[in-house]
């Protein structure tokens, strides 16, 4: 009997997720590939779960600084990994968006029944980072390379420019404003008033909560070591306000800036991976859910004409996504708001403390209101465990649903619930909401 | 990668200058025969006409007599369990031609009755007699055999079965000179190919050297296998899962929870645990007068005292059921001492002690608790010894060379087998009879 007609949606299951540790770029992982890091990643959640030679529906990742011969770099990856090579896979890109929008993806797809189990993942190397050969060079290889003749050839290289042989390394700099990411927030954290002692006292609790985690155990079925390097080697645990109140000022100008290395995350590699299923694929195969995906929201500022900041897309898309799901911003258990830069997150959340933006730039008659901050980045976020951009959000679903895992199971009289907010390149900010 | 003295003496100059040459040993291949034939079967005991039996059934050919036979021998076996006087072991002078007619790799396994279950002392000195037979035939074999003693204990068939088989077989390739006692405990394995299809087992310090052999090893004959090990060894313990279709499981021994976290994960992804292998262990070697508190501690704690906690919960009500198998890995230091390793040897003989005392608590609920005590084995601790050193340790026994973790891996997977419910409580040593203890 065919079956055509649509199936019910059914929920997606987090069933855990695995990452190496974060390293400081040009350091531990200074050799290793993008490709070399998400195999890693994907054989250390293979293990975990049993899964060699196991068919997946499909694997989703992406990397934000990515080789062009690396054109079907998660596929190639899977490859190399212990699953079946009968997985498809198939490579995305939204910025640091990257791998939640990955893991979006692939919960709609296993909800929508279309497949019964994935894995979505990123993976960023800033050390081993793509070098473009400048306009010039390149334009005028394409000629030669187009020239029939050798003397054809030979006149079409006897234009190059001196000039035209300095490289060109990627920066992180928008291409429409040609300011750098650090900069753009600078104007928004001095348009919201951020402070730096808050700037600095949010990046110590990074630090400070990131060890913790680590010294209870929290990350041993959450990372596997990679090349010699066990915990984030960005992690400072004895990190003092007082030490990040000596740094100097790198963003924004004068007197008045306030945001540090100390308080904005550092280019860093890794790569990170997250199993997702549906519930009789997790019953098949004696897993158990540790959270669900419930829903999410991806939005876009207009930073360029529009006078709103390049990081502030998650304060537009997070009312929106509580509005369908008629949550409130209190009815979380658990926050996990990416640090871009400790500023990213203090601005968000004055945003949705301030009655006229919310009025304004949002359209509520009430703002969001504010949160109980011994409920944020209780782990740790990207300010002490690094940002390999598209590495994050792995890294930060498969944390969330272990932290919800763990509160159920204190608490199983209700569902708790965690909201990830993670801004993105581009003007973008990508949200989600996670049960268990 | 052989280093340049061992090079040197075996090359084949150094064979004509008559330097011992090691002999390459039979090891296990899963499908192959037992053992290579003919077998002599000699003897007055009453399990002549069974064994014979058996290995005809086992696909061997069968010598008649010692003297009669022109081929070369694949093994003797030899049963006086029945023998009550020292004039009866006369008969083991009659096998010594059969002996001189061995092939490379041959083997002698001497069947006898445990003197421990006997009272007359003629009785108990007969068949005690039979063990410092074993030991010293053991020294004098060359090429690669090997001679082994069972110790009957009742009416022990499947149990002398599966341990002859085991010394029969390439398993044993680097256990020489052993006593192994079964009792009368019945079991078979319902699939000779894969003894340990279906089964569940635990294996610690799983990541490297001989932990990840047993992985392989218990793999190959059919476990589904959950590795073990510290969470920084986890790059490497997840080569080995995957390899083995297992999973990895991250975690520090020591920890007060580990027992319950290893039942924890057992049960919901696996069902539940049919073996444990209690392989994870440290060494930090000082001289007594020189060790400081934390390598005392350390090696305590890793090789013995998180084995009686892990057992708690590996032992209780959700952890081995009946037919469970366990095995702890001591060693030859924790039996001869070492220089050096008070420590070491202190953990690794309170292993032994373990081994006996679980042995007894648990029979009744049909588990087996053993140990496996290697001598000189090639991993990447004993390569690291300097190569003078390295030489005589690898060369100090009845088999002239070290014995690989494989070897101990097979002695381990023949002790788990279902086909073994009859051998509990011993320790058996993988050391090619090191001239080191016992
Ligand atoms: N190699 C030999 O010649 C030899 C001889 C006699 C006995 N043994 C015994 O055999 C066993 C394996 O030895 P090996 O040579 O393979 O050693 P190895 O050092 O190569 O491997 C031991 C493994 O145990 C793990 N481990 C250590 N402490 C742990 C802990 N607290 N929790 C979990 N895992 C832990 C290590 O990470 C390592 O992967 C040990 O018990 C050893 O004492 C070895």
């Amino acid at each position: 009997m065919p079956q055509t007609s649509p199936r019910p949606v059914r929920r997606a299951a987090i069933l855990g997720g695995n990452r190496i540790p974060f390293a400081r770029a040009h350091g531990a992982y200074a050799r290793a590939s993008n490709q070399d890091m998400l195999t890693a990643t994907l054989d250390g959640l293979v293990a975990r779960f049993g899964l060699a030679g196991e068919r997946m529906g499909e694997v989703v990742a992406g990397a934000v600084l990515k080789h062009s011969r690396d054109f079907n770099l998660t596929r190639e990856s899977v490859l190399g990994s212990q699953l079946d090579p009968h997985t498809p896979a198939y490579d995305v890109q939204q910025a640091c968006g990257t791998g939640l929008e990955a893991a979006i993806l692939v919960a709609n797809k296993i909800a929508l029944g279309q497949v019964e189990a994935g894995i979505a993942g990123g993976t960023d190397t800033a050390s081993d980072a793509p070098i473009a050969v400048s306009e010039g060079l390149r334009q005028t290889l394409l000629a030669a390379n187009r020239a029939k003749t050798l003397p054809d050839r030979l006149k079409a290289l006897a234009s190059l420019r001196p000039a035209d042989l300095v490289p060109a390394i990627p920066q992180n700099v928008e291409p429409r404003t040609g300011l750098s990411m650090g900069e753009h927030m600078a104007l928004t954290a001095e348009e919201w008033g951020v402070t730096r002692a808050e700037q600095d006292e949010l990046a110590a609790a990074s630090h400070r909560h990131l060890a913790a985690a680590y010294d209870r155990g929290f990350f041993d079925d959450l990372v596997t070591p990679y090349l010699g390097v066990t915990r984030d080697n960005n992690l400072r645990p004895d990190s003092t306000v007082e030490q990040l109140g000596k740094l100097r000022t790198v963003f924004g100008r004068g007197p008045d800036a306030t945001m540090t290395a100390g308080n904005s995350t550092p280019l860093t590699d890794g790569a990170s991976a997250v199993l997702l299923a549906s519930e009789e694929w997790a019953a098949e195969h004696r897993l158990s859910p540790l959270a669900w995906f419930v829903d999410a929201e991806t939005a876009a500022v207009d930073y360029v004409h529009g006078h709103e900041g390049l990081l502030m897309a998650p304060a537009y898309a997070v009312p929106r996504l509580l509005a369908r799901n008629g949550l409130t911003l209190q009815d979380f258990d658990f926050y996990e708001i990416h640090e871009a830069f400790a500023a990213t997150v203090l601005a968000l959340l004055k945003a949705w403390e301030d009655p006229r933006f919310s009025k304004e730039r949002l359209g509520l008659d009430a703002p969001l209101g504010s949160i109980d901050r011994a409920r944020l980045n209780v782990t740790g976020s990207s300010l002490a465990t690094g940002h390999p951009f598209a590495a994050t959000g792995g890294r930060i679903v498969a944390t969330l649903a272990k932290l919800l895992h763990e509160k159920k199971q204190q608490d199983p009289g209700r569902t708790v619930r965690g909201l990830i907010s993670i801004c993105a390149a581009g003007g973008q900010g990508v949200t989600a909401i996670l049960e268990a | 990668m052989p280093d340049l003295f061992t090079t040197l003496i075996t090359s084949p100059l150094a064979k004509k200058a008559g330097v011992p040459q090691p002999t390459r040993l039979r090891r296990y291949e899963p499908g192959g025969p037992l053992c290579e034939g003919p077998v002599l079967v000699a003897g007055t005991g009453p399990y002549v006409a069974p064994l014979r039996q058996w290995l005809g059934a086992a696909g061997l050919a069968l010598a008649e007599t010692s003297d009669a036979a022109t081929d070369r021998l694949g093994a003797v076996v030899v049963d006086l369990s029945d023998a009550t006087d020292p004039g009866q072991l006369g008969l083991l002078k009659s096998l010594a031609p059969a002996v001189k007619k061995l092939r490379t790799n041959g083997r002698v396994v001497v069947v006898g009755t445990d003197p421990a279950t006997l009272e007359d002392p003629a009785h108990v000195a007969t068949q005690r007699a039979l063990e410092g037979f074993v030991r010293s035939l053991g020294k004098e074999l060359r090429a690669g055999a090997t001679a082994n003693h069972v110790l009957v204990g009742g009416e022990a068939s499947d149990g002398l079965r599966s341990a002859v088989g085991f010394f029969l077989s390439g398993r044993s390739a680097y256990v020489d000179g052993q006593v192994v006692r079964v009792d009368a405990t019945r079991g078979g394995n319902p699939n000779e190919e894969r003894p340990l299809d279906g089964k569940v087992a635990v294996v610690t310090g799983a990541a490297r050297g001989i932990g990840a052999e047993i992985a392989r090893v218990l793999a190959r004959d059919g476990a589904t296998v959950i590795a073990v090990d510290v969470p920084a060894a986890g790059e490497a313990l997840a080569r080995v899962a995957n390899e083995v279709h297992g999973t990895a499981l991250l975690l520090d021994v020591t920890a007060p929870e580990a027992g319950a976290a290893i039942v924890e994960h057992a049960r919901s992804r696996h069902g539940g645990i049919d073996i444990v292998v209690h392989n994870a262990g440290i060494t930090r070697d000082k001289l007594f007068v020189n060790m400081d508190d934390s390598r005392w501690d350390s090696v305590m704690d890793v090789n013995l005292r998180s084995i009686l906690r892990m057992n708690e919960a590996l032992l209780g009500p959700d952890g081995l059921g009946g037919g469970g198998r366990m095995v702890c890995l001591s060693s030859m230091a924790g039996i001869a001492g070492n220089r050096g390793q008070t420590n070491y040897a202190a953990s690794k003989a309170g292993v032994i002690g373990l081994v006996t005392a679980t042995a007894e608590d648990v029979t009744e609920r049909s588990i087996t608790v053993n140990g496996v005590a290697p001598g000189f084995i090639e991993t990447e601790m004993t390569a690291r010894i300097p190569f003078a050193t390295r030489e005589i340790g690898r060369r100090m026994n009845s088999l002239q060379q070290g014995g690989t973790p494989r070897d101990v891996a097979e002695t381990i997977a023949w002790l788990v087998q279902p086909g073994s419910a009859a051998v509990n409580g011993q320790v058996v040593r993988v050391c090619g009879q090191s001239m080191l203890g016992a």
